[in-house]
C-alpha cells in the first residue's frame, strides 16, 4: 500500500493528516504551533505516524501546506492552504462550489470548479478583523472557554450590533454592552453575527454558489454555523473533519504525485522494452 | 531571479544618473529647476527654458526603492500628516520639511513648483505645503479632470493651453529669457520621437514571450519617457531599446528564461519590496506583458504624439486625455480590457495602494467585472507604493502562490 501526507502548518495549530492508496485517512494529529515552527511541523508529522505504527519510510510524499509550508522541511512540495483547502472540501463533499474557511488569521472564500480547482478566491487583508481571532478575543473579554461561546450564543435573542469588526476595538465594544448590562449570550449572537457579515462580504467578491462547504477550525462552533447558515439562506456542509481540510487537502495532492512518481518509475522500467529509442510506446 | 540587465538597464542607469547630477549641480550653482509631477506632465516647456525639473514623486519613489522612506514618512506623521495620506506626499514632507531635505545639496531648492495634476486634492495640498515651506511661487494648472468620452473639447484645449502660457511667463521671469516657440517645437519632435519609440516598445510585448516585463522592467523606461521627455538623449535612449527588443523578440528572449503566464499589472509596485515582489511572480514564469503604471505619464500606444506644429496644444492633450491619472474608473477598465485582449494575457493582477485611495477606489468592482463579467482570472492584493508597513511578505506569497497554482491547475484541466 502507498501512503502520502499534508502537514498544514498553521498560525495557531498544526495538522499532520496520512493517507493510503484508497484515499482513506489512516492518522492524524493536531498540535499547538508555537514559537519553533520547524519542530510543530515534524512533531506534528511524527505523533500522526506513530499514532498508527507506520514507519517513516512507508510514507512516499509530503505536502505542506499553510503559513509554515515552507517549515515543512521534509516535505516533498509546497501549495497554499487556498488550493488545499478546496481540495480537501471537494472531497468530502463533491458537490461543494464555495469554500468559507475561518482560521485563526484568515477569512478565505474559495470558489471552487468540479474538479476541485480553485476557480476564483478573497481573503481579509493585514487586518484579523473578522477571523478566528475575533471569536478568541470576545470569548476573552466576557472570560469564557472558546469551544463555549458558539452553543452560548444560540441563546441570545436579541443579540447586540457591534460597531466594529476589529478584534482591538472589539474588547472596549464588549464591555462598554456588559457594563449596559446586556448579557454574554446577546453579546456573542452580536459577535457571530459581525463574523458572519463580513464573511459574507468576502463571499461576494467571489461570486456564491451552493454547495457551501466549511473548513478550518472555527467549523467547530455551532453559533458560527448557524449565523452563516442565516446569511446564506442555505445549508453549510461542515465534516467533523473540518478542522484537518487543509492536510487533508494536502495530502490528497501527495498522494496523487506519489503515484503518478511510481507511475513514472514503472514507465522507466518498461522502457527498457520497448524499441528503445526512449519515446515509449 | 529575473537577472536579465541589458542595454535598456545600463542605458537607463546612465542618463538617469546624468540628470540626478545636473540637479545637484543646479543645487551648487544655482541653475534655475521647478519641481512638477509626473502625471500628464508639461516638461517640454520647462526645458524649452533649460529649466531642470525636479520630481518629488521620482525623489519619493527611489527613497522607497532605497528603503529609506521610513523615517522620512514617521518624521510627517509627527508633523501631523494622518496615517491615511499618501506615503508618496509624507516621504516628499518628511525630506522637504525635515533635517537635510533639499538642504543636503542633492536636489535644488526649485524657483518654483508646477501643480500639473489637479486630479488629487492630496497633491495639490501637497504643492502648496512646499510652496509655502519653501517660500517660491507655485504654478497651479487646472486641467479638467476626467472627460467622460475620453476626448477633450476645443474649449479645455484652449483653457489648459491658456494657463501654459501663465507658466511661460513664470518661467520668462525667473530665467530671464524670453520664450521661443521653434525651440520648444524640437523639443516636442524630440518627445514625439521617444513617444512612438516607447510605444513600439510595448508593442512589441504582444509577442511570445514578452522581451521584457511591462511592468516591473517599465521603470526603466518610465523615467527617460516621464522625466527625460524632450532631450536627445531620451529619444536616443529608445532608438536602443526597441533595438534590443526586436533583437530579442527575433530570438524568441524574454525576461526570464521561461515565459509560462502572462498577465497586465493594474497599480504601481510596491517599491519597498520591489525585488521581492517582483520575484513572486518570476518563481511563477509570470510575466507583465502590459500595465496601467507604465502609463501615469501618458498613453503612447494608441498613436498620441506631441506635434511640433502644435506644440502647446499637443502638451494640453496629453494632460487632458492622454495619461492613465486623468482618465475615469471607465475607461482605465476599457485600457485594461485592450491590453488582455491585444496583449493575449491569460490574467489581470491589481495591486491596490492603501495611502492612495484616489486610485484605489473602484479596484474591488474593477476585481468583480474582470473575474466575473469578463471571466478574466483576477487576483487582487493590497500594500503600499511607499510606506513598507503596509506590506507583509507571507501574505502576499501566499495569495500570489494560490492565484498562479490556481491557474496552473486550469492550464492542465484544459490540456486533458
Amino acid at each position: 500500500m502507498i501512503y502520502a501526507a499534508g502537514v498544514d502548518v498553521g498560525s495557531t495549530q498544526t495538522k499532520a493528516v496520512v493517507m493510503d492508496g484508497s484515499r482513506a485517512i489512516v492518522a492524524r494529529s493536531l498540535i499547538q504551533t508555537g514559537a519553533m515552527v520547524v519542530k510543530a511541523a515534524e512533531r506534528s508529522f511524527v505523533e500522526a505516524l506513530a499514532s498508527v505504527g507506520l514507519a517513516r519510510e512507508k510514507v512516499k510524499y509530503v505536502v505542506g501546506t499553510g503559513y509554515g509550508r515552507y517549515k515543512v522541511n521534509f516535505g516533498d512540495a509546497q501549495i497554499t492552504e487556498i488550493s488545499c483547502h478546496a481540495r480537501g472540501a471537494h472531497f468530502m463533499f463533491p458537490g461543494t462550489r464555495t469554500v468559507i474557511d475561518i482560521g485563526g488569521q484568515d477569512t478565505k472564500a474559495i470558489r471552487v470548479g468540479a474538479s476541485g480547482e480553485v476557480v476564483d478566491f478573497a481573503m481579509n487583508d493585514k487586518c484579523a478583523a473578522g477571523t478566528g481571532r475575533f471569536l478568541t478575543a470576545s470569548a476573552e473579554v466576557l472570560d469564557l472557554p472558546l469551544e463555549k461561546i458558539g452553543a452560548l450564543s444560540l441563546e441570545g435573542k436579541d443579540p447586540v450590533r457591534l460597531s466594529t469588526v476589529c478584534t482591538v476595538f472589539v474588547e472596549s465594544d464588549i464591555m462598554s454592552y456588559l457594563s449596559q448590562g446586556r448579557m454574554p449570550p446577546d453579546i456573542l449572537a452580536g459577535v457571530h453575527r459581525a463574523i458572519a457579515a463580513r464573511t459574507m462580504s468576502l463571499l461576494q467578491r467571489i461570486g456564491m454558489e451552493a454547495e457551501y462547504s466549511m473548513t478550518g477550525g472555527v467549523a467547530r462552533n455551532i453559533g458560527m454555523v448557524n449565523a452563516l447558515e442565516e446569511k446564506l439562506k442555505a445549508p453549510l456542509n461542515v465534516s467533523s473533519e473540518s478542522h484537518f481540510m487543509g492536510a487533508i487537502g494536502a495530502a490528497l495532492f501527495a498522494i496523487e504525485r506519489a503515484e503518478a512518481a511510481s507511475h513514472e518509475h514503472a514507465q522507466a522500467h518498461l522502457g527498457g522494452w520497448t524499441d528503445g529509442s526512449g519515446e515509449g510506446q | 531571479m529575473a537577472e536579465y540587465q541589458g542595454v535598456v538597464h545600463t542605458k537607463s542607469r546612465e542618463i538617469m544618473s546624468a540628470w540626478y547630477d545636473r540637479l545637484a549641480a543646479a543645487a551648487k550653482n544655482g541653475t534655475p529647476s521647478a519641481c512638477i509631477m509626473i502625471s500628464g506632465n508639461c516638461v517640454e516647456i520647462l526645458r524649452s527654458f533649460d529649466i531642470e525639473p525636479v520630481f518629488p514623486e521620482v525623489n519619493a519613489l527611489q527613497l522607497a526603492i532605497r528603503k529609506q522612506s521610513l523615517p522620512l514618512i514617521l518624521k510627517a506623521e509627527e508633523m501631523g500628516y494622518s496615517s491615511d495620506n499618501c506615503a508618496y506626499v509624507k516621504a516628499d514632507a518628511g525630506y522637504t520639511f525635515g533635517e537635510g531635505g533639499p538642504s543636503d545639496g542633492k536636489i535644488p531648492v526649485p524657483n518654483f513648483l508646477v501643480c500639473n495634476f489637479v486630479g488629487c486634492n492630496v497633491y495639490i495640498k501637497w504643492f502648496e505645503h512646499s510652496a509655502a515651506f519653501l517660500g517660491v511661487p507655485l504654478v497651479m494648472i487646472d486641467v479638467p479632470f476626467l472627460h467622460p468620452d475620453g476626448k477633450p473639447t476645443e474649449g479645455d484645449v484652449r483653457y489648459v493651453v491658456a494657463q501654459l502660457r501663465k507658466l511661460i511667463e513664470t518661467c520668462e521671469k525667473v530665467t530671464g529669457k524670453k520664450f521661443d516657440i521653434d525651440r520648444l517645437r524640437e523639443i516636442c519632435a524630440l518627445s514625439a520621437r521617444a513617444g512612438a519609440g516607447w510605444a513600439r516598445a510595448k508593442e512589441l510585448c504582444q509577442n511570445t514571450p514578452a522581451p521584457f516585463d511591462a511592468y516591473f522592467d517599465s521603470i526603466n523606461m518610465m523615467g527617460p519617457i516621464n522625466v527625460l521627455r524632450g532631450t536627445k538623449d531620451a529619444a536616443d535612449f529608445f532608438d536602443a531599446a526597441v533595438k534590443e527588443y526586436e533583437e530579442m523578440v527575433a530570438a524568441k528572449k524574454g525576461p526570464l528564461a521561461q515565459e509560462k503566464f502572462r498577465i497586465v499589472v493594474e497599480g504601481p509596485p510596491p517599491y519597498p519590496y520591489y525585488r521581492q515582489f517582483r520575484d513572486l511572480f518570476a518563481a511563477w514564469g509570470a510575466v507583465a506583458v502590459q500595465s496601467t503604471y507604465s502609463t501615469v505619464g501618458g498613453i503612447w500606444e494608441w498613436g498620441f504624439r506631441h506635434d511640433p506644429k502644435r506644440p502647446l496644444e499637443s502638451i494640453a492633450e496629453l494632460m487632458l486625455v492622454n495619461n492613465l491619472c486623468n482618465r475615469s474608473l471607465l475607461q482605465r477598465y476599457e485600457q485594461i480590457k485592450r491590453y488582455v485582449e491585444e496583449w493575449k494575457a491569460d490574467a489581470l493582477v491589481i495591486h491596490s495602494v492603501k495611502s492612495c485611495r484616489l486610485f484605489s477606489a473602484g479596484q474591488g468592482d474593477m476585481r468583480d467585472y474582470f473575474a466575473n463579467q469578463l471571466g478574466v482570472p483576477t487576483l487582487l492584493v493590497e500594500s503600499d507604493l511607499e510606506d513598507p508597513r503596509y506590506y507583509a511578505q507571507a501574505m502576499m506569497k501566499n495569495r500570489i502562490d494560490a492565484f498562479f497554482e490556481s491557474l496552473e491547475h486550469r492550464k492542465l484541466l484544459r490540456r486533458a
